[in-house]
């Protein structure tokens, strides 16, 4: 690991001083001949919230996985800040660089508790003799405390997990990605298969997130990203359709002939 | 360690039941005459102390299966291996009192025409040696299991099946007369432990005192780990595997370290089993012996360790009184009671408890 790799740690020390964090320029990548992502250009300012939709197939998950390094592109530059290239480390690295990835299917620690389900995903040593000596410090139980504020779980702490709704557990998932304090924070699919109350809890949630971390949310739900009220992406065939906020883009011509049809 | 005991109802009212009986059954069977109504033989204080290591065994189960979700089918290997170092260490002990009477030689090496000590029993006239060999020996068949196999992400029932072949590989090994463990027959015909005659009631007392402290001992080390974070890693693990490794965990040696503190555990049961029946011999490799464990782990109650303790000593009290007054059915009635637990106690015995505290 070189200097400025060990300086990105836990997402301390990344470069946005352009106010850019995210850099993907002319990325491609194709399965075994079909181009699911064809010369994309993708950038996204540090701290900005962004809702990126697309019709099946249009290369959403694709670069989502480029990104968090599951799939390698076969050309282009990812650049994480300014001095660090995600394409040269691997997913635990990347994770480590401070980018969470919340999956579309939630999935907690059902037999432990919501607070143990945050306290496992604080960082620390991880090995196995210092989690059987480790107990909580002060700070640890703080941000265990902030993060179940911030997701409308806490007054839940000492409940299993098993016992919380889908959309409650896909916020305790959103809390554990939050305790490891990341810089750009993934999101898949948040409100698939929610009820509007739980719909419009998460879309507080995320804004609220926006500022202090970065948030990228790939949704199909339309009504979802027009409450978010965020600049929007619009993938397809693999490359960016039009950007702009949610009116701009739902008038865009070429978007609704591809995709809304509204 | 004792502060790991906090909130665990069912852990403290076993581990009080156990001291007690640590001291009051020895005390029964040393202060009364043998006609008074609460005598306590010697036959049954060793039956007893014999139960107790397989409380002991189904405790080590229970942390790998119960907390891990491990469903390991071969602790019979670790048990049996603690079992022999023992045995070894015994063997030594009877010196030229064996039947051929050679000072240097065990009776079954002597039988096989050989001249001398094979390397692996040397040192093994010493206590301490054997000591280390209980828990080396055990700890590190689990660590090079673990090792290929956690390494791999090999689970669910191929890593169930691989601990099968593993005990199974054991038994057809120490089977063989020429892998100088007496083969067949195993290890017998004790006279010494430490100084004192095998068979001699103080002994007796002695080990069923050893077996209650080491289930003692054991049951607090297990619930310091369970209830200390590394145990909620590993309760998670048991839950979500990717999501554990995803943040950051490293899966395989948590399971690694799991598996050689149990094998450990089994091993001191099977140390402490030996001398108490008198015999080791490669039956207790047999893959029927290591389902009976974890039998004895789902009847009592998973993921509770207490629900272990109880499930042992339950089934084996039942299967003494089975044997000897209906003999052919015990196996019959041990799957009835495991089918039984299966439809209509799902938590094992533990559950019951638990139930009534929720309603």
């Amino acid at each position: 690991m070189n200097p400025t790799e060990k300086a990105a740690q836990h997402g301390e020390g990344i470069d946005a001083s352009t106010g850019t964090l995210l850099y993907m320029e002319g990325v491609s990548v194709s399965f075994d001949g079909f181009k699911a992502i064809n010369n994309l250009n993708f950038y996204v300012n540090d701290g900005e919230l962004r809702c990126v939709i697309g019709p099946n197939g249009a290369g959403k998950t694709t670069m989502m996985d480029i990104i968090t390094g599951k799939t390698r592109p076969d050309s282009g530059e990812v650049w994480f800040g300014r001095q660090v290239n995600l394409l040269k480390l691997n997913e635990p690295q990347i994770a480590e660089a401070g980018i969470g990835r919340k999956f579309q299917k939630p999935t907690v620690f059902e037999a432990l508790t919501i607070f143990e389900n945050l306290e496992l995903a604080a960082a620390g040593d991880r090995s196995p003799l210092a989690t059987y000596r480790l107990t909580l410090t002060a700070e640890q139980r703080d941000s265990v405390a902030e993060v179940a504020q911030t997701i409308g779980l806490q007054d839940q702490l000492d409940n299993a997990a098993q016992i919380l709704s889908h959309g409650q557990k896909q916020w305790l998932e959103i809390g554990m990605l939050l305790m490891q304090k990341p810089r750009l924070l993934l999101v898949d699919e948040p409100v698939a298969g929610m009820t509007h109350q739980e719909m419009d809890r998460t879309g507080e949630l995320l804004c609220g997130l926006a500022g202090q971390h970065t948030v990228v949310v790939v949704e199909h739900d339309m009504d979802f990203v027009r409450s978010l009220n965020t600049r929007v992406t619009v993938l397809h065939q693999g490359s960016v359709l039009a950007e702009g906020n949610m009116s701009d883009v739902q008038n865009n011509p070429e978007v609704i002939r591809v995709y809304l049809g509204e | 360690m004792l502060a790991s005991m906090r909130g665990d109802r069912g852990g403290q009212i076993v581990l009080s039941v156990l001291l007690v009986a640590t001291i009051v059954l020895p005390v029964l069977n040393l202060a009364l005459p043998e006609s008074h109504p609460w005598h306590v033989t010697t036959y049954q204080l060793n039956l007893f102390g014999k139960y107790l290591c397989y409380a002991l065994l189904a405790m080590s189960v229970d942390l790998v299966w119960g907390y891990m979700g491990f469903l390991t089918l071969g602790h019979g290997a670790f048990f049996g291996l603690g079992g022999y170092a023992m045995g070894m260490y015994l063997m030594r002990q009877v010196g030229d009192r064996g039947v051929y009477g050679n000072p240097e030689l065990p009776d079954f090496m002597v039988f096989l025409n050989w001249q001398e000590l094979p390397w692996y029993w040397w040192g093994f006239d010493w206590f301490a040696v054997a000591l280390v060999a209980i828990f080396l020996a055990p700890g590190l068949l689990a660590f090079l299991f673990g090792w290929f196999a956690f390494r791999s992400r090999v689970n669910g029932v191929y890593l169930s099946i691989i601990s099968q072949a593993m005990t199974y590989a054991l038994m057809l090994a120490f089977f063989r007369n020429e892998f100088g463990f007496g083969g067949n027959n195993g290890l017998t015909d004790f006279k010494d432990i430490l100084g004192q005659p095998v068979n001699a009631q103080t002994t007796r007392v002695g080990l069923f005192v050893a077996s209650s402290l080491a289930v003692i001992a054991g049951y607090l080390l297990c619930r310091s780990i369970v209830a200390s974070r590394a145990g909620r890693v590993v309760v998670a693990i048991r839950d979500a595997e990717n999501r554990t490794r995803f943040l950051g965990y490293n899966v395989a040696s948590y399971q690694l370290a799991v598996l050689v503190v149990s094998a450990m555990l089994a091993g001191v049961a099977g140390a402490l089993y030996v001398p108490q029946v008198g015999i080791i011999n490669p039956g207790e490799f047999s893959p029927l012996n290591s389902i009976e464990i974890v039998i004895w782990v789902a009847i009592g109650g998973r993921a509770t360790l207490y629900g272990a303790v109880v499930g042992a000593l339950l089934v084996n009290f039942a299967k003494s009184w089975f044997t000897a007054a209906l003999p052919e059915y015990w196996i019959f009635a041990l799957g009835a009671l495991f089918v039984l637990t299966t439809l209509w106690l799902p938590h094992g015995v533990a559950g019951i408890r638990r139930r009534s505290v929720v309603s």
